[in-house]
């Protein structure tokens, strides 16, 4: 039950072994699906082809599988641990980057930017998607502190409702210029595109993951709000919109190089909230894990059952993660926080 | 030392504190009391920094609270407001040990453990320590988040009305750790307080505020009489005398206005007037 525990404590507390121990058997089982995942796929390709080092095989193997799990890690982790930074700064259980205008902000910086600046680099095209998610993030925040009832269900209401208008802008940009295609891909995830040399963005978001663990602190006080914040010494303001501008490039490069991944952001760290408490240096862990175990589950489910063929992850995303939304919903224990 | 001068803060065009001027050495339990929009919350809020002053400077053993630091500030005074996040789920010992957090940014040392720990003990959470405090009485959150305070170890405490919605013995166990606060731990206690009464207890100085100014200060003998208290509050009230303090027998009486008064006229019967220091 204990967040930060003693450097020189004589004896660990309990709740902190059953943490270790939580987060232990998450890795696990993250460690042996990963594992798995990376031998489905429509080329057979098995250990003892590893072993004799054929060449065809391995070339598929590091090229494909490796990226492959190796994206769905880095974007499942970053997208929950995003969700989780956004529900405490927010202080609203039902913020995340898809309620909150941020993906579609991002979405419409890269249609912006395959349509006005066609030639440039994909680091450049991902930089005008974070500048759009930013903006929409920071008109998000605008309008909910404008908000005389911040209820906590019109909070979400508004950040759809926004998502939803600057969604409408970017249809109708795609719309004129043909990227409707283009545009769905970017909305709906998917990593059967995944190759090496196309996925090495996500790193970047796995850097951003550890940081903000380091601020983790930060976010759960910012979370208390202002007064408690200013009280202990936190500059509140540069935690809020720091923390918000961290999930907001997050979100824009993960929907770069992968795609939306709907209701991730809001179902893992709910449920893993649900069960460890809103101390985000304890639960942002176990979070970032259950985040990645949750896609891969989901993309191995997007590559087995059309076998051969696939369907996108975001498709399977939605509707596990819908279901699972709906039953939080209904608890009543979601409901009395 | 708390020394503030000609504090003003002003909402539109309404002043809700009207060039204040006080001076609180340190020690003892500082009691501001007055009626709903005095702007005694305000002026608490002013001096923990919470929010920022129109005109005028606030000093806290000399250091400008509106110029120093938030973390350095962190270490010299501790504010705790009215309305708690109670929708965190952290436990009681999460929250306490937050209250270390000026002085170890998380990482929490053993000198720090023994903090929390005393913390705890000193509020009698010790059975709770683990409970999350969205699953806590009224009164049991209220200890947890004066646990809280009282971890971050500061010289000033300034609490707004801690023992608003707090039953009977809730209250009084609530005023009495306060004051154990300043006597025990010699820490200084501005309080805002609703009750004259707990006031008249449990204070060693009364502020009294009306309009945004203070209309009255002295120790609860001076404030807490008949002709004063109506000064104040615009209220007839009996005040009797029990274990050698004097009781405001304010809930016998309706709402009766005093008669032949009016607002511009303000008899010279208080204890002691305010004065600008």
């Amino acid at each position: 039950m204990q967040a930060m525990s003693t450097r020189r404590g004589p004896r660990p507390a309990p709740g902190r072994i059953r943490d270790t121990a939580l987060l232990g058997l998450a890795l696990v089982s993250l460690t042996v699906v990963s594992a798995w995942s990376l031998f489905i796929g429509v080329s057979d390709i098995n250990v003892s082809d590893l072993l004799q080092a054929d060449s065809s095989k391995m070339l598929l193997f590091v090229e494909s599988r490796v990226p492959r799990l190796a994206a769905i890690l880095l974007s499942g982790s970053a997208m929950g641990v995003v969700g989780l930074i956004m529900q405490s700064l927010v202080r609203n259980r039902f913020v995340a980057p898809t309620t909150a205008g941020t993906v579609d902000a991002a979405s419409l910086g890269l249609v912006v930017a395959t349509i006005w600046f066609a030639g440039v680099s994909v680091f450049l095209k991902m930089t005008i998607a974070v500048i759009f998610a930013l903006a929409g993030t920071a008109l998000f925040m605008t309008l909910v502190q404008r908000l005389r009832y911040a209820d906590i269900i019109v909070v979400p209401l508004i950040g759809i409702m926004l998502g939803g208008v600057i969604q409408a802008a970017a249809t109708f940009l795609a719309l004129r210029y043909d990227l409707l295609q283009s545009l769905s891909a970017w909305t709906n995830g998917d990593f059967s595109g995944i190759l090496r040399g196309r996925y090495e963005l996500l790193y970047l978001v796995g850097a951003m993951t550890v940081a903000a663990y380091l601020f983790a602190n930060r976010f759960t006080l910012a979370g208390m709000g202002r007064d408690v914040a200013v009280n202990l010494g936190v500059n509140y303001h540069r935690v809020l919109y720091g923390g918000m501008a961290l999930a907001a490039s997050v979100s824009a490069v993960v929907v770069v190089v992968v795609g939306g991944i709907p209701f991730l952001g809001l179902v893992v760290p709910n449920l893993v909230t649900m069960a460890m408490g809103d101390n985000l240096r304890r639960v942002l862990p176990v979070t970032a894990v259950s985040g990645a175990f949750f896609v891969l589950v989901c993309d191995i489910v997007s590559r087995t059952i059309r076998f051969p063929y696939e369907i996108p992850v975001g498709t399977v995303v939605g509707v596990v993660g819908g279901a699972i939304f709906l039953a939080l919903l209904l608890r009543s224990r979601f409901n009395a926080g | 030392m708390i020394e503030l001068s000609g504090v003003t803060k002003r909402y539109g065009p309404n002043t809700v504190v009207n060039s204040v001027s006080l001076t609180i050495p340190g020690g003892g339990v500082n009691a501001l009391v007055g009626p709903n929009g005095a702007g005694k919350s305000t002026l608490l809020s002013m001096i923990g920094r919470l929010l920022p002053l129109d005109e005028g400077e606030i000093r806290v053993d000399g250091l400008d609270v509106s110029r120093t630091a938030g973390n350095v500030l962190a270490k010299k005074l501790s504010i705790l407001r009215q309305e708690n996040q109670v929708a965190v789920r952290l436990t009681v010992k999460e929250l306490v040990e937050f209250g270390r957090f000026p002085h170890s940014q998380g990482r929490l040392t053993a000198e720090d453990s023994r903090h929390v720990e005393e913390a705890i003990e000193f509020l009698e959470l010790t059975e709770l320590s683990g409970r999350p405090i969205n699953r806590l009485s009224g009164g049991q959150r209220q200890r947890a988040f004066i646990a809280m305070v009282l971890c971050q170890d500061t010289d000033y405490v300034l609490l707004d009305e801690p023992l608003n919605n707090l039953d009977m013995r809730h209250a009084s166990q609530t005023m009495g750790v306060i004051r154990r606060l300043a006597t025990e731990l010699n820490k200084t206690i501005v309080i805002v307080l609703h009750d004259v009464n707990f006031a008249s207890y449990h204070a060693d100085r009364v502020v009294a505020m009306k309009d945004g100014a203070i209309v009255a200060d002295g120790a609860p003998g001076e404030i807490i009489t008949g002709p004063s208290l109506t000064e104040i509050y615009d209220l007839e009230v009996p005040v009797h005398s029990y274990a050698d303090r004097p009781v405001a027998a304010y809930f016998a009486i309706g709402s009766r206005p005093v008669p032949n008064r009016n607002a511009n006229h303000r008899p010279p019967t208080k204890a002691v007037l305010a004065t600008d220091h």
